[in-house]
C-alpha cells in the first residue's frame, strides 16, 4: 500500500457511490438499533424493491447521528434530510413521497436549523452518521488513513509528537493530561518493546461517547493508535473494550481485519520501516479496569487491581514495558490534528482546553443524545440550546458531569464555560463526557446515594478507605435518605468523604466522594430537610 | 546506587535511591505505622496507614511504595495524617469480626496493637460483618475470614516466597475474600504445601494453627527475613560440583 494506492481506493469508492442516485443512511448504533432500526432497514429495502428503486438507492447503516432520544434516525438524499422516529410505516412513506416524488415527509422531519445542530462542531464525530461503519473503503473515501500516510512518509516521530503537543490536545478520559507530553515521555522511555493501549472501558453510568465512536467510526481509532505507535516507537497496540459493547467489538474486529488486508496495519505500513498490529482485549465488566494500572493488569491476564503510581505506565506499563495509554476520544482527535495541523486544532476551544468535547446528554432533558461542542461553550448553551432544556412542566435543577467521579453543577453556575479548569472550580470534573440533567423532581441525596452505591459495588477492595469507606458513606446516605439521620451524621459523612478522597489508592476511591461533596456544597438544605427532628429538652432554671 | 539527602519531620536524613521512604524512615527511628507491609514481601500500598505528606505535592504518598528523591521534604506525623490513620483503623474494626477477647491472637495481634496506638475506644460506624466463611478443612491450619483485613500478606508470601500460589482474592469491594486455589476448601487444595508461611505472616487471627485457643497463638515473622536474605545472597545453594 502506497499513498497512490490509497488515493486510488478513495476514488474508486467515490465512483461506486456515484452509481446510486440516492443514499439512504439509517443509524445502526446501539441506541437506534434498540428502537428498531433494523426493522426500519428491512422495511426500506422491501419498499424500495417493490417500487423498483433498489438499484438506484443505496441503504447503509451508519454510526450515531446524535439525536438518540428520537430514534430510529434516517438520513435521505444529497441534502442529508434527517428523519426521526422512522418506524416501518414511516419508512414506506419516505420511499413513496421523498424518494419517488421529492416531497419531504413533514411529520417525521427534523428541522436542520434546530439549535441542537447549530451550536455543535464535529471533529471526533465528523464521520459518525455519514459513512458505513463497516466499510474501510468509505472511511478512506472520507479522507481516512491520509494522516497515517502523511506521518509515515513525510514526518519524523518527533514531528508527530510536536504536532500533538502544539495542538494542546488533553486526555479525553477525564483527567486532562496533555497528550503530547505523555507521548514524549513514552518516546523517551528506554525499552526495546513499547505498547500503545486504547482505553475503551467506558463505564460511567449514562455515558456512551466512546461507544458511539467505536460503533460509528472504528477506523479512526485504529489510525489514531497507529499514529501514536509510530510516534512513540511501539509495534503493538491493544484496545481494551468492555464486553457490554458487543457491537463495538464486532465492528472493531471487522475494522482490524479490513485494515490488515489492505496493509494499513501489519508490516512495513506505507512501505516504511514501521510495523504495527492491534489486538482486542475484552473487559469482563469491572468499572475499576478503566483505571490505567488496573486495565494494564487485566490485559496481562491478571486480576484488575490498581497499583500505586509512580511508576507511571509511560515508564513501566504493560508487561513492564513503557506503555502509552489514551482514551478512545483522544485517539479519535489525532488523525484530524495531523491532517489539518496543530494550529487549526489549537484555534478551537479555549487556550488551555483546545478542540472539542463529545458529551452524552441524558436524564431529564428533551434532546437525549450525543453531541460534540467546542471547549469553552457555556454549560447553559449545552443544556438549553442543544439539549432543549428539561421536559415540559419541570424546572432545571442541576447538571451532573463526570459520572460517579464528578459533581453536580446547579443553576447559579450554569454560565461557566465547559473546560477542564472551570469545571474544577465548581467541584466537578470534565470527566469522559457523561452529562446527566436533573430537574426539580430529582432528590439530590438520592442522586449521591445512587453514585455511591455504584462506587462501593465497583471498588476492587484493595485499599481500606475505598473498600470500607465507600460502604459507610453509602450507609450514611441511606440513613439520611430514610429520615433517620441527625446533624452528627452529616458531619461524619463529610469527614469520611474527605478522608476517602485523600487516602484512597486509585482514581476510583479518590473521586468517589465527589458527588456527595458537590451535592453537599450546593444542596445542603436537601440533606438537612431530611434529618430527624432534633429532640428539645426544656431546661428550667432549677434543673441547671 | 546513589545516596540521597532528604528531610523527614524536619531532620536531615540520607538514604539510598533504591530504598523506600519507609525503609529510610525506619533506619532513622521514625515510626510510621504499617499493616500490609512486611519485610521480605513486595509492597502493595493497600492499607494506606503509611501515607506521608510530601512538600509541594497535594496528594499523599504511601511510604512503602514511594522511592526517595533528592531534596524531598516529608512529614509523617501531622494531625491530618494521624486523623486519617485512626479512621483507617476504625474502618477496619468496623468491617470484620474483631472481638479481641475471644480471638486466638489476643495480645499478639497487629490490628489490636494499631488500635491501642491510636487509642481506639469505640467505633463511630455500624459494624458491617459481611458474611464470610471459616474453613477448617486443612489438617493443621484454620482460616477465619471474618478476622481477615485483606492485607494480602498470605497471598504474597505464598506466591513470592513459597512459590505455590495457593491463595488468591475473589470478589470485589466489601465482598472481597481470600480463597484457596479455585475457591475450594483449603484441605482439598492441590497446590498448598502446608508450609504454614501464610499463617505466620498473617497480622490478625484470620490464619491460625489448630489446637490453639484464645490468646495462645503467637506468630514469629522473623523467619521471612532470613529466607529472603539467604535466597538473595544464594547462601543455601549447594556448591557446584566441579566437572572433571
Amino acid at each position: 500500500m502506497t499513498l497512490e494506492d490509497l488515493n486510488e481506493l478513495a476514488e474508486k469508492e467515490l465512483e461506486r457511490q456515484k452509481n446510486f442516485k440516492n443514499r439512504l443512511l439509517y443509524c445502526s448504533a446501539a441506541g437506534c438499533v434498540s428502537c428498531g432500526s433494523n426493522a426500519t432497514r428491512d422495511a426500506f429495502k422491501k419498499s424500495l424493491k417493490e417500487k423498483g428503486l433498489d438499484k438506484e438507492v443505496e441503504v447503509l447503516g451508519t454510526g450515531c447521528m446524535g439525536l438518540c432520544g428520537e430514534g430510529p434516525l434516517v438520513k435521505v438524499g444529497s441534502d442529508d434530510t434527517l428523519y426521526q422516529r422512522v418506524d416501518e410505516n414511516a419508512a414506506a412513506r419516505i420511499v413513496d413521497e421523498h424518494l419517488l416524488n421529492a416531497n419531504k415527509v413533514a411529520e417525521n422531519l427534523i428541522n436542520p436549523d434546530d439549535p441542537f445542530f447549530a451550536s455543535q462542531m464535529k471533529i471526533v464525530l465528523e464521520n459518525c452518521g455519514k459513512i458505513n461503519a463497516e466499510s474501510i473503503e468509505e472511511y478512506i473515501a472520507a479522507g481516512g488513513y491520509q494522516a497515517l500516510a502523511k506521518a509515515l512518509t513525510e514526518m519524523s516521530q518527533d514531528e508527530v509528537i510536536d504536532e500533538v503537543r502544539k495542538s494542546g490536545l488533553r486526555g479525553r478520559g477525564g483527567a486532562g493530561y496533555p497528550t503530547g507530553l505523555k507521548w514524549g515521555i513514552v518516546r523517551k522511555a528506554k525499552g526495546d518493546q513499547k505498547y500503545v493501549i486504547c482505553n475503551a472501558d467506558e463505564g460511567d453510568p449514562g455515558a456512551f461517547m466512546d461507544r458511539s465512536v467505536l460503533e460509528g467510526d472504528p477506523h479512526r481509532i485504529l489510525e489514531g493508535m497507529a499514529l501514536a505507535g509510530y510516534a512513540v516507537g511501539a509495534s503493538q497496540g491493544y484496545i481494551y473494550v468492555r464486553a457490554e459493547y458487543p457491537m463495538a467489538i464486532e465492528r472493531l474486529k471487522l475494522a482490524i481485519k479490513h485494515a490488515e488486508r489492505l496493509g494499513l496495519l501489519g508490516n512495513r505500513i506505507f512501505e516504511s520501516q514501521f510495523n504495527f498490529r492491534i489486538d482486542l482485549r475484552i473487559g469482563a465488566g469491572a468499572f475499576v479496569c478503566g483505571e490505567e494500572t488496573a486495565l494494564i493488569r487485566s490485559i496481562e491476564g491478571r486480576r484488575g487491581r490498581p497499583r500505586p503510581r509512580p511508576p507511571y505506565p509511560s515508564e513501566k506499563g504493560l508487561f513492564g514495558a513503557p506503555t502509552l495509554l489514551n482514551n478512545v476520544e483522544t485517539y479519535a482527535n489525532i488523525a484530524p490534528i495531523i491532517n489539518r495541523g496543530s494550529a487549526w486544532f489549537a484555534s478551537i476551544g479555549t487556550p488551555k482546553s483546545t478542540g472539542t468535547k463529545v458529551f452524552a446528554l441524558a436524564g431529564k432533558i428533551k434532546n437525549t443524545g450525543l453531541i460534540e461542542v467546542p471547549m469553552g461553550i457555556p454549560l447553559r448553551k449545552i443544556i438549553f440550546d442543544i439539549g432543549g432544556g428539561t421536559p415540559e412542566g419541570t424546572e432545571f435543577k442541576a447538571a451532573q458531569t463526570g459520572g460517579p467521579s464528578g459533581g453536580c453543577i446547579p443553576n447559579d453556575h450554569l454560565d461557566i464555560p465547559v473546560d477542564y479548569e472551570s469545571l474544577a472550580t465548581v467541584g466537578s470534573i470534565m470527566g469522559s463526557g457523561g452529562m446527566i440533567v436533573m430537574d426539580s423532581e430529582s432528590r439530590m441525596v438520592d442522586v449521591a446515594k445512587y453514585f455511591m452505591e455504584f462506587c462501593a459495588d465497583e471498588s476492587c477492595g484493595k485499599c481500606v478507605p475505598c473498600r470500607v469507606g465507600t460502604k459507610h458513606i453509602y450507609l450514611l446516605l441511606d440513613k439520611i435518605s430514610n429520615g433517620k439521620a441527625t446533624q452528627d451524621d452529616i458531619a461524619l459523612l463529610e469527614e469520611l468523604c474527605v478522608m476517602v478522597k485523600e487516602t484512597s489508592l486509585c482514581g476510583l476511591g479518590q473521586s468517589a466522594p465527589n458527588p456527595v461533596l458537590s451535592t453537599l456544597r450546593f444542596f445542603r438544605h436537601e440533606y438537612e430537610e431530611l434529618l430527624k427532628p432534633a429532640l428539645h429538652f426544656e431546661q428550667s432554671e432549677k434543673s441547671r | 546506587m546513589a545516596i540521597l539527602t532528604l528531610t523527614i519531620n524536619g531532620e536531615h536524613v540520607s538514604g539510598k535511591d533504591d530504598e523506600s521512604l519507609l525503609d529510610i524512615a525506619r533506619q532513622h527511628d521514625v515510626h510510621i505505622p504499617t499493616l500490609c507491609h512486611l519485610d521480605g514481601l513486595s509492597d502493595v500500598g493497600a492499607c494506606r496507614l503509611c501515607l506521608v505528606e510530601v512538600e509541594g505535592q497535594s496528594k499523599l504518598f504511601p511510604a512503602c511504595t514511594t522511592k526517595p528523591q533528592e531534596g524531598m521534604v516529608i512529614r509523617t506525623d501531622t494531625e491530618r495524617l494521624k486523623k486519617y490513620r485512626r479512621t483507617i483503623i476504625e474502618l477496619l474494626a468496623s468491617e470484620g469480626n474483631h472481638q479481641c477477647a475471644v480471638c486466638v491472637v489476643n495480645n499478639h495481634c497487629e490490628l489490636q496493637n494499631l488500635a491501642y496506638d491510636v487509642d481506639l475506644q469505640y467505633v463511630r460506624f455500624p459494624y458491617l460483618y459481611p458474611k464470610k466463611e471459616l474453613d477448617a478443612t486443612h489438617e493443621d491450619f484454620v482460616i477465619d475470614r471474618n478476622r481477615c483485613v485483606l492485607c494480602t500478606r498470605c497471598v504474597r508470601v505464598c506466591h513470592e516466597v513459597e512459590g505455590a500460589h495457593t491463595w488468591d482474592i475473589a470478589g470485589r469491594g466489601i465482598d472481597c475474600t481470600i480463597i484457596a486455589d479455585m475457591n475450594q476448601p483449603w484441605g482439598t487444595s492441590a497446590s498448598c504445601t502446608s508450609c504454614g508461611k501464610c499463617v505466620r505472616v498473617c497480622p490478625t487471627g484470620a490464619l491460625f494453627e489448630k489446637g490453639q485457643t484464645v490468646a495462645e497463638m503467637e506468630k514469629q515473622r522473623d523467619f521471612l527475613k532470613y529466607i529472603v536474605h539467604a535466597r538473595q545472597k544464594r547462601e543455601w545453594v549447594a556448591e557446584q560440583i566441579e566437572e572433571e
